[in-house]
């Protein structure tokens, strides 16, 4: 039954290209918007398009969409704890100064 | 009569393709807690050295920053690719995708040395007496930015030895289209070099 959820959608080349080409829009789109000086909103810009980024490249290159519901929660998971761990720290830092 | 049932089974091949994708997810995991720290220390250094980060960033180039994001984007894709092709049953496909990626991890690579020996020439590289001579924010940065793209970088190395062993693979047919867990674990790891450098290039090279 697992085999059936995970294993039998083939993902089409076309998907992939346009998955391609939104991410390469998406580097421009970085490049251009670092030449302009935003100031504090910069880093959440540029972080902001990173993530998008990373979303699309896990979620279809990398099958999340397609496979077995379990993976999407061990990654979220995952990424939670990760941004526990650098969202606690990093306030921390920030506030003894 | 039980001696007969149980030679049945062994001759079955014991594998569980579910259970190798969530192995190789819990490895990703700790690549993810090696390099979350590293981009915590950046995040508390750049909070504390703001104005240093910005200036030490422009000596690093945009533009080969910008080639070698759109090089693995575009390695990733055929990574991917070549899975579909072999899953379709196009072996000859799968084999030209996959060594297109191999081709394309190389060019990362070469990009990388002539932008290291640059930056090498300029007398920037750990320990260099210009290095030192440079304000410590400074120091950090660059010291935050060899070892974390080159540590990505000898992720990119590992990423082309198991993908030259990939197409070993394929090529002999010991994955093929029913069998083809571990060319799409490797390529787990590869979109995982992947979303890394993605986050790499704007925390190193677009900073204001």
């Amino acid at each position: 039954m697992e085999k059936k959820n995970s294993h039998n959608h083939i993902v089409g080349y076309g998907t992939y290209i346009f998955v391609w080409l939104t991410l390469v829009a998406l580097t421009a789109l970085t490049v251009t918007a670092a030449s302009f000086d935003l100031g504090n909103f910069s880093i959440v810009v540029a972080l902001g398009i990173a993530s998008i980024k990373g979303l699309l490249v896990l979620l279809v290159f990398m099958h999340l969409k397609f496979d077995d519901k379990m993976f999407r929660i061990f990654v979220f998971v995952a990424f939670l704890t990760l941004t526990i761990f650098l969202v606690l720290t990093f306030s921390d830092y920030s506030f003894i100064r | 009569m039980n001696q007969i049932a149980e030679a049945t089974v062994n001759t079955h091949v014991h594998r569980d393709d579910v259970g190798a994708k969530i192995g190789m997810w819990l490895f990703l995991f700790t690549e993810l807690i090696l390099f979350g720290g590293m981009f915590l220390a950046y995040a508390v250094y750049r909070f504390t050295y703001r104005d240093f980060f910005a200036l030490a960033s422009k000596e690093l180039d945009v533009f080969v920053g910008l080639i070698n994001t759109l090089v693995l984007l575009t390695s990733s894709l055929t990574m991917a690719m070549s899975i579909t092709a072999l899953r379709k049953g196009d072996k000859k496909l799968s084999l030209v995708f996959l060594g297109t990626t191999i081709l394309f991890a190389f060019l990362f690579l070469v990009n990388k040395y002539f932008e290291w020996s640059a930056k090498f020439e300029h007398g920037l590289f750990p320990g260099s007496n210009e290095l030192l001579s440079l304000p410590r924010g400074e120091i950090i940065y660059f010291g935050l930015y060899y070892v974390m793209t080159g540590l990505h970088a000898l992720h990119v190395i590992i990423g082309i030895v198991i993908l030259v062993f990939m197409f070993v693979f394929v090529l002999k047919d010991k994955v093929n289209q029913d069998y083809y867990i571990m060319l799409e674990n490797s390529g787990l790891y590869w979109h995982l070099v992947d979303i890394i450098w993605i986050f790499l290039f704007p925390l190193f090279y677009l900073i204001h």
